[in-house]
């Protein structure tokens, strides 16, 4: 990772008239190239599959009967090859990122939301309550993923936004416990005491005192759980539980590249480079942004 | 004068950061004779460490050593930055041995002690087996350690904070070394356990006549220990000269600073018909240590039954080692933990007050922590973190009205208010110190708990911060309850004292008094360690 050369100590310059810390931050991540390049190069996939039905002259399950398992060429309009059905890659992997970074979105953000509160509740808590609490997650944990899923399926029948939510169900059971961990370390720490006497309200220590310093190992584990997320999506779509044809996504279309490995590899390369970019884009993001939200790294 | 042990010629160490090169020690000449204590002076940041470190070339990575460091050991001289590091390996633990400041990490803690001091014994010599318990045994003996053969099986969680020290003191002998380099040994360590440590120090040195490199921030410590001291500060040494000389005739301004800096001044008790600000009557606090469900559970006494009075404008000092239970008192006191009896302040009674009823009192009795880097959150601005009291208890001000009683507050504790939209990290233990005085004054409190403020700042910081305490009381009017275990810092600020020990109140009295004729035994052992009479 490359940043800027700061020094070490500054000198109260002008600088102290103040910024808010998200406006700090913002400034310090654009100061970190590797972090700024992967936001623009995140942008561009996220414009490209929301604009992909435009910018391709293909439709989505559109068939070539002229080109089945055609490599790919500039001249017929297929520019990343088609599929052995005929139908053109890029529009396809293009709908596919609909799918996959809305599903990593919409799962990491549950999972964040969740995960932190009940994390930073139950550490805060203690006693008898992170106790109850913590056995909970537990038993969550000793739930069969695919059970959970496929009970969601019965009872509410197919739909996607319950990938959203068995996913989400899932994911923040991690993130708990890791924030949880974080709290019961921070609470004991001088500076929560002297909020308790200062009479700070129990609420109000936990958003502005726990949460805030959690915030390191908290981003850092997001930028993991965007790629289980995505992968996790795929593992449920192989398994005819989660998108179904003709609408695709990054994991169904990387399982049937992999078959066809052998005979034609830019089915499997492409789906998988748009998933490889965006999950190192994200992963360098997120160091930016741990760096950028520490005060510490000023 | 004979050839010299060690000596180091215009030693330099570099660190290369990214940010650029920062010179840790600028130009460092010393030599050290066989058999002399010398003591390297300094405070935080002097670069005292890094040149022991240097000499045992330990130092990180990232950090670049010139100049020249020649040992004279059992193979003639060798010039130690240069040695290839296999032979470094030898010297060290065999002929230059290192104990460090915290005797809670520097042992394995899954190790016994007995075998981590084989260990040392197996890589230098060749005791094995049988003969090497017996010299294990023989040296928790010398060091002090009790029943050494039952002992050699302890781990070192079954230990305390002296004798784990001990234990260290053990392994840096093992072999006989010529040299030791004690950095900051008893730093960590309680008064009286410090006076005993010195002392086994100086009888081992005697015994194996081996010279010592006392490392150490505390001029107090080297009057009675060494016989030469270099004071350092900022990489390069100010001053060298015999202890006696040093002492009685600094020459450099520095070293009269530092020697000045031992804390002065005397408060001058109350009228005693003053009111009583603060009542507390028959305090217990008592912790859980295993919660059994059909058992009896265990506990642990932390405080056991103690009244005290505070009057208005009275300074109470609470002097007692680490253990005595005199922070959790103060905490008792705060309603910040769990406890029996009576608190009463200003005629509230305050034991029954649940949270809400008690958030109007919290504005007036505020608390300052020991931990300068602790105690205040990370991620908040101080003025953020100033601020926060004045968001609870009046959360009709407008933004402007805070930030001028903000300015007002900071101003008033020495800081500059533009640094009010930097964090914490960028300010030095000191300044730390006074952001959280500011955040307690802010809401002008009555009372304020002091809980070792001092404790964890350089000498010539901790003046400045005393200074400011006195002229805020005066100014204020402010009551204070000063928790310390450095009792040259109480005698100073305080009044009145109180002596713990145990969760119980050893002795108690008017300052002046206490101080020079203490009754009871255990305060006379306490006041001779801390001031240093028991080891010359």
């Amino acid at each position: 990772m490359t940043t800027e050369p700061t020094p070490t100590t500054l000198p109260f310059d002008g600088n102290s008239a103040g910024e808010s810390l998200a406006g700090d931050a913002w400034r310090r991540l654009k100061q970190n190239r590797a972090a700024t390049f992967s936001l623009f190069l995140l942008g561009l996939i996220a414009i490209a599959c929301v604009a992909g039905p435009w910018l391709t002259p293909w439709g989505l399950n559109e068939v070539d009967w002229n080109a089945f398992t055609a490599p790919p060429s500039i001249a017929d309009g297929h520019y990343a090859g088609t599929d052995a059905n005929g139908r053109d890659l890029l529009t396809r992997t293009l709908y596919g990122g609909q799918i996959s970074l809305s599903v990593a979105l919409v799962a990491t953000l549950v999972s964040l939301v969740i995960g932190v509160l009940y994390g930073a509740i139950a550490g805060y808590m203690g006693g008898r309550v992170d106790n109850l609490m913590m056995r909970f997650v537990d038993i969550m944990y000793s739930l069969p993923f695919m059970f959970l899923v496929i009970l969601l399926m019965v009872v509410f029948g197919r739909n996607i936004l319950l990938i959203y939510a068995a996913i989400g169900a899932v994911e923040w059971l991690d993130m708990s416990r890791i924030v949880r961990g974080q709290t019961l370390a921070l609470k004991r720490r001088e500076f929560v005491e002297a909020a308790h006497a200062l009479g700070v309200k129990s609420t109000t220590i936990v958003t502005r005192h726990l949460i805030p310093n959690t915030l390191g190992p908290v981003i850092v584990y997001v930028t993991l759980t965007v790629p289980k997320v995505i992968l996790l999506e795929s593992f449920l779509s192989f398994l005819g539980l989660g998108v179904q044809e003709p609408m695709t996504s990054w994991g169904v279309l990387i399982s049937e590249g992999k078959d066809m490995m052998q005979s034609a590899p830019w089915m499997l390369l492409v789906p998988s480079a748009f998933l490889a970019i965006t999950l190192l884009c994200l992963n360098f993001l997120g160091d930016g942004l741990r760096d950028a939200l520490d005060p510490k790294t000023r | 004068m004979t050839t010299p042990l060690l000596e180091i010629d215009r030693l330099r160490v570099d660190f290369h950061l990214p940010q650029g090169t920062v010179s840790a020690v600028k130009s460092l000449d010393l030599h050290i004779a066989p058999g002399e204590t010398l003591a390297l002076v300094g405070e935080s940041g002097s670069g005292k460490s890094i040149s022991s470190l240097a000499i045992m070339r330990l130092l990180p990575d990232l950090a670049e050593p010139s100049g020249s460091i020649r040992w004279h050991g059992k193979r003639g001289e060798e010039a130690l930055l240069d040695t290839p590091l296999r032979r470094m390996r030898q010297i060290r633990g065999n002929e230059i041995s290192m104990i460090f400041q915290e005797p809670m990490t520097s042992l394995n803690p899954l190790m016994r002690i007995g075998d981590q001091v084989r260990e040392v014994l197996k890589k230098h010599t060749s005791l094995r087996g049988k003969t090497a318990d017996e010299r294990v045994i023989e040296l928790f003996e010398q060091v002090g350690i009790p029943e050494p053969r039952r002992r050699i099986a302890s781990y070192p969680y079954e230990l305390s904070g002296g004798q784990r020290q001990r234990v260290m003191i053990a392994m840096a002998l093992a072999c006989e070394p010529k040299l030791l380099i004690a950095d900051e040994p008893t730093t960590a360590l309680d008064v009286t356990v410090q006076a005993q440590i010195l002392r086994l120090l100086k009888d081992l040195q005697q015994r194996y006549g081996m010279a010592i490199l006392f490392i150490t921030h505390d001029l107090g410590v080297v009057r009675h220990f060494a016989d030469r001291v270099c004071v350092m500060r900022h990489g390069e040494i100010v001053e060298t000269a015999s202890t006696q000389a040093l002492f009685s005739a600094p020459q450099h301004p520095y070293t009269r600073m530092l020697i000045e800096a031992e804390p002065s001044g005397r408060k001058a008790p109350v009228d005693p018909s003053l009111p009583v600000l603060l009542e507390a009557r028959d305090i217990k606090v008592r912790f859980a240590l295993k919660k059994r469900l059909f058992r009896p559970s265990e506990y642990f006494d932390a405080v056991r039954g103690i009244d005290l009075d505070i009057r208005r404008g009275q300074t109470l000092g609470i002097v007692g080692e680490s253990g005595s239970g005199k922070s959790t008192l103060g905490r008792a006191l705060l309603r910040l933990l769990e406890s029996s009896g009576d608190v009463r302040f200003d005629e509230t009674d305050l034991t029954h007050l649940d949270g809400s009823a008690m958030r109007p009192i919290r504005s007036r009795m505020q608390v300052v922590f020991q931990d300068p880097f602790g105690s205040l959150s990370p991620r908040l601005t101080v003025g953020e973190i100033v601020s926060e009291g004045l968001r609870v208890h009046y959360p009709l001000l407008t933004r402007r009205e805070r930030e001028a009683r903000v300015i007002e507050t900071l101003e008033e504790v020495a800081l500059d208010p533009a640094m009010r939209k930097r964090y914490p990290h960028e300010f030095s233990g000191g300044q730390r110190q006074r952001i959280a005085i500011a955040r307690a004054l802010v809401l002008k409190p009555e009372f304020l708990l002091l809980d070792e403020p001092t404790s964890a700042l350089d000498r010539s910081v901790q003046a400045t911060v005393i200074e400011l305490l006195r002229t805020l009381q005066a100014k204020h009017d402010l009551t204070y309850l000063f928790i310390s275990h450095d009792l040259a810092v109480v005698r100073a600020l305080a009044d009145s004292v109180i002596v713990m020990r145990q969760g119980e109140v050893v002795e108690q009295g008017e300052t002046e008094a206490l101080f020079r004729s203490p009754r009871d035994a255990y305060t006379r052992e306490l006041m001779r360690a801390a001031f240093l009479d028991a080891v010359s």
